[in-house]
């Protein structure tokens, strides 16, 4: 086969501009063989290189006494937790793919972030995700739905990993552009990081797992344009295919063989497959890599050099193993019967060497492949839409006239409603460790002993097996509108939320993973929107010490359609230091004492909380308005006090105000806990509000002012607490006790009632009912 | 007593099954599926997770590997076996119990606890277990749907080999208390000679208080003498 000859034309298919092009005449001082110019396409793409982006994730927060391995340094971050133990995660999103090929789409996205896990030496314990889709009455968004959900399913539960939280919000945005962010943890004791570095001059490099074929190729490039009309049908072939057997024994063989000490350097084969392993192991490492391609195992036939380098074939391992020790690695990969091939060596050229049939094809100097990428200042613009939002007003708005049927509704709202029709299809025990199912504010999962990889060989003696149990609760936020309506309130709600939600789970935040899905950065409005949220998730992170330890960028998510809501997911992970402190947000007796953490309206907000709200966009069909405040100090303080109640003992149940405000919390807290199929634990609430004077009802019932989490404790110490919450700088007041068969609100407007058997049917079904339309 | 847990590639519940037993205050050591000894075993639990990829059709291929030649021999010198969801599939796919299992009702993987009613308490495998007592046991599976033809469930029925039967909280059997669809809903069953069960909930995962329900033991708890 023949390369094609290299024209301006070639060059702008692989969406490098003239100046990039000119850059790379410049590393090498000649002009580029066609599968380096395939090479630096990919390496250069917005989703390996961060070029719109990088100048804005340096303001990030990346540091803590607990990180151990920090934002961008690897495949993850790595935080301490403890008794020589760490945790690394990081989430990561496959949204064009799975715009495209749902259920591949999403699967291949599990084994990506996965692999970024075990990588990292860590093994991985458990998942989430966090998804976002158009509106369910489209039936392309429920294939998109079904396709996504099943696909995580497929992949997570055949590999066994336990996925047991995350969000999904519906909104018309993400029609023709879903959201697919995965997130996965891994457990490692500090001795065990292993590093992307190909290290060690002469030390062979292998190639394991399965072998390589034309699917998912420029995947990586892909991920970085906008989806036209014609996605769908051009970019099929750029999807990967996923086997979660094979990674399954991929991990275990590399956990076994990291054990041994026979490992230089690990790096998978994720985005830009071949490429970017080779060239980022050798850049880290200060050294050059060569691999010969006549040894990489092949699935097709005549594969080119530009077609091996750019495969995204799933499941493969770059391993570089120290000199002399090869025959661990094969002694290994042949006992879990996979494929494996010693392919080059680590040369101190500082070149990514690459031979095909007896002939160089690439020969790129390592380094500057990295640290000579573009990186572009975009111009940013403030949106003109935000003069409306900003402009709007309660007057002319109706106060509600039927609280009944809105929460109904609300609850019913795809986005508030129970998720089980996804976490059920999600095998979310796996691994015994599942202390809190999904359903509850954060997931709590145990680290025990068979979580951590096998300990290296000879090193077992040093330091002693850990045979205790810690506890790890998760959580991912997100929500669009308010981001969308206010990027920078928006940014630090996301990450206030989930840190609100660790609270209530009695957990102490660790850090967070965040992944920045916007629209095409070459706007600057839509970059705008990027670089305030940016700001405004760091602004928060800074105040309730989470650090950032790593992410994911996925710009361009637009369809014909226009843009998605901006949507920085926040996924934050906290420690819980005692099994007494996990927390649930259900109310647990009859008899207990309602009690509210926080301002029930904030009477500063014009809008009182309605601003980009659930009940705007349910009951009046408008998104707008500024969102609600979100001073971070008065969080801050809110978090810390709420833990310092749990740590005293005797909170029993806690859960925040989110989307659908005070009502929705209430009713959450009487319906969601779930004994088993078929088997809800519903308990009513009589709640009076009829001292809180000054706000509209609606704002009461259904306003989304931040920093409001709902308490329950035994009625005997109900005084004591609110004596304790004053102390600790949060207003706190008395809302009713739990009891009965219905959630009974009474206020100032008067007194409304709602059976709790009716509540639970809305919000549990919903899912499930509009997946299935009475004629499909 | 001394437990082998089977490791096929992609098991992924047999370090489960090794902490279950554990907890009990037992011992367990895994044993590879290419090895053809089951060592010191007193009795087996073949544990759940996607063997060989469930390619082809779930435990199609597990059933020819050298360690399932030794299960073969244990359990005809009459050792107990215990397969746990993907383990039951394997047993049925081996000929060690009757019956197959296909596919959900609901097309639908699903993962929940359950209510199990003990339909017979004289097993090896439910004598420990309180009489009246429901069990409340997670399953996760996407293929756990018990399928037996008439002559066989009657066979079932006659011999007392259906050991638990999915109900409803009050201990009712409902259809719609089946996370699967099974016929009678059949959650397990055992052998003729009542030394081999299976069922696909997951017991392992139902031993200790933190993880919601302390259940499963009773299960586990019959096996040892």
């Amino acid at each position: 086969m023949t390369d094609p000859a290299l024209t301006p034309e070639l060059v702008r298919q692989h969406n490098l501009t003239p100046e990039e092009y000119e850059a790379i005449l410049k590393i090498l001082g000649r002009e580029p063989t066609y599968t380096e110019l395939g090479i630096f396409s990919v390496m250069w793409s917005e989703h390996c290189s961060y070029k719109n982006t990088r100048p804005l994730l340096k303001t990030f927060p990346t540091r803590s006494r607990r990180v151990l391995v920090g934002a961008g340094e690897e495949n993850a971050g790595i935080v301490d937790i403890g008794d020589g133990l760490a945790i690394a995660f990081k989430m990561e999103s496959h949204n064009h793919p799975s715009a495209v090929e749902p259920f591949q789409g999403a699967a291949t996205g599990v084994g990506g972030i996965v692999r970024d896990i075990f990588t990292m030496g860590a093994r991985p314990v458990c998942a989430l995700d966090s998804l976002r889709f158009g509106e369910l009455s489209n039936p392309e968004v429920r294939r998109l739905f079904g396709g996504v959900v099943a696909g995580i399913a497929h992949y997570g539960n055949c590999f066994g990993i336990p996925t047991l939280a995350g969000e999904v919000y519906f909104d018309k945005s993400y029609e023709g552009n879903p959201l697919v962010n995965v997130f996965c943890l891994g457990v490692l004791r500090h001795d065990q990081i292993a590093r992307g570095a190909a290290r060690g001059v002469g030390n062979p490099v292998f190639y394991v797992g399965p072998a390589t074929g034309r699917d998912g190729l420029a995947g990586a490039a892909f991920a970085s344009q906008d989806l036209t009309e014609e996605s769908a049908d051009q970019q099929r072939g750029a999807v990967q295919v996923g086997d979660p057997f094979m990674e399954k024994l991929v991990c275990e063989a590399c956990l076994e063989l990291l054990a041994t000490g026979a490992v230089a350097g690990i790096q998978d084969m994720g985005a830009a497959g071949l490429t970017c392993s080779t060239c980022e192991t050798a850049a880290r490492a200060g050294t050059g890599i060569e691999i010969e391609l006549d040894r990489v195992p092949q699935r097709a036939p005549h594969m080119s050099s530009y077609e091996i380098m750019l495969s995204e074939s799933q499941e493969r391992m770059l391993i570089i193993v120290q000199q002399g020790r090869e025959a661990e690695v094969k002694r290994i990969f042949d006992k879990w019967d996979l494929p494996w091939s010693e392919v080059g060596r680590v040369t101190d050229t500082g070149l990514m060497v690459v031979t095909h049939h007896g002939r160089t094809v690439a020969s790129i100097p390592a380094k500057l492949i990295a640290s000579e990428s573009p990186v572009y200042h975009r111009e940013a613009r403030q949106p003109d839409y935000l003069q409306a939002v900003r402009a709007f007003t309660l007057a002319g708005l109706p106060d509600t006239a039927d609280p009944v049927a809105a929460l109904n509704t609300l609850l019913a709202w795809p986005t508030i409603a129970s998720k089980n029709w996804v976490y059920r299809q999600y095998d979310h025990m796996v691994r015994n460790n599942t202390v809190v199912c999904p359903g509850s504010d954060a997931a709590v999962i145990r680290i025990k002993a068979d979580s951590i990889p096998p300990a290296p060989e000879g090193r077992a003696a040093q330091s002693p097996a850990f045979t205790g149990e810690k506890l790890i609760a998760l959580t991912s936020e997100c929500n669009g509108a308010y981001v969308y309506l206010d990027p920078y309130e928006g940014g630090k709600i996301a990450v206030t939320e989930a840190a609100r939600n660790l609270a209530c789970a009695g957990a102490t935040p660790l850090g967070v993973t965040d992944n920045l899905n916007f629209g095409n950065p070459h706007n600057p409005e839509l970059f705008w929107q990027l670089q305030e949220s940016v700001r405004g998730i760091g602004d928060a992170c800074r105040a309730l010490g989470a650090p950032i330890t790593g992410g994911n960028c996925s710009l361009y998510n637009q369809s014909p359609n226009g843009p998605i809501d901006p949507t920085p997911t926040v996924a934050m992970v906290g420690l819980i230091e005692k099994p007494e402190h996990i927390t649930t947000q259900w109310f647990k007796e009859a008899g207990d004492a309602i009690l509210l953490l926080g301002q029930p309206v904030d009477m500063a907000d014009p809008l009182q909380g309605l601003g980009g709200s659930a009940y705007l966009q349910v009951v009046h069909g408008r998104k707008t308005g500024l969102p609600p405040r979100c001073d971070l100090d008065t969080g801050r303080v809110l978090h810390e006090a709420l833990r310092s109640l749990i740590f005293g003992g005797g909170i029993k149940s806690a859960h925040d105000c989110s989307e659908g405000g005070l009502a929705v919390c209430l009713a959450e807290s009487c319906i969601s806990q779930t004994l088993a199929r078929n088997t809800p634990r519903r308990i009513g609430a009589h709640i009076d509000l009829s001292g809180i004077a000054g706000a509209r009802l609606d704002a009461l019932l259904f306003g989304e002012t931040q920093h409001r989490i709902v308490i329950t404790t035994s009625r005997l110490t109900a005084a004591r607490t609110l004596a304790q919450a004053a102390i600790l700088g949060v207003p706190a007041i008395s809302l009713g006790t739990v009891g009965g068969d219905a959630l009974v609100i009474q206020t100032a407007a008067g007194q409304w009632s709602w059976p709790v058997a009716g509540l639970h049917d809305s919000w549990w079904h919903s899912l499930a009912r509009l997946m299935q339309p009475a004629n499909a | 007593m001394h437990f082998a847990i089977l490791q096929f590639p992609a098991s992924n519940c047999d370090q489960d099954a090794v902490h279950a037993i554990r907890v009990l205050g037992h011992s367990a050591e895994l044993v590879w599926h290419k090895d053809t000894s089951l060592g010191a075993a007193e009795a087996v639990i073949v544990p759940g997770g996607f063997s060989y990829g469930d390619y082809l059709r779930t435990g199609a291929i597990a059933r020819f590997s050298p360690v399932m030649q030794a299960v073969r021999r244990f359990a005809a010198e009459g050792g107990l076996v215990l397969g746990i969801c993907n383990g039951f599939q394997i047993l049925c796919e081996a000929g060690l119990l009757p019956g197959a299992l296909i596919r959900n009702r609901s097309l639908q993987f699903r993962c929940e606890h359950v209510h199990l009613k003990t339909a017979t308490r004289d097993s090896p495998f439910t004598r420990r277990i309180p009489p009246d007592t429901l069990l409340r046991i997670p399953v996760a599976h996407g293929e756990g749907c018990y399928y037996a033809d008439a002559p066989t469930l009657a066979r079932l029925r006659a011999q007392d080999q259906i050991l638990w039967q999915y109900c409803t909280a009050d201990g009712v059997l409902e259809d719609y208390a089946s996370p699967n669809g099974s016929v009678e809903g059949i959650a397990g069953i055992c052998n003729e000679r009542r030394n081999v069960a299976g069922l696909m909930p997951h017991p392992e995962r139902a031993c200790e208080p933190l993880v919601g329900s302390t259940d499963g033991r009773w299960i586990l708890e019959s096996m040892i003498p």
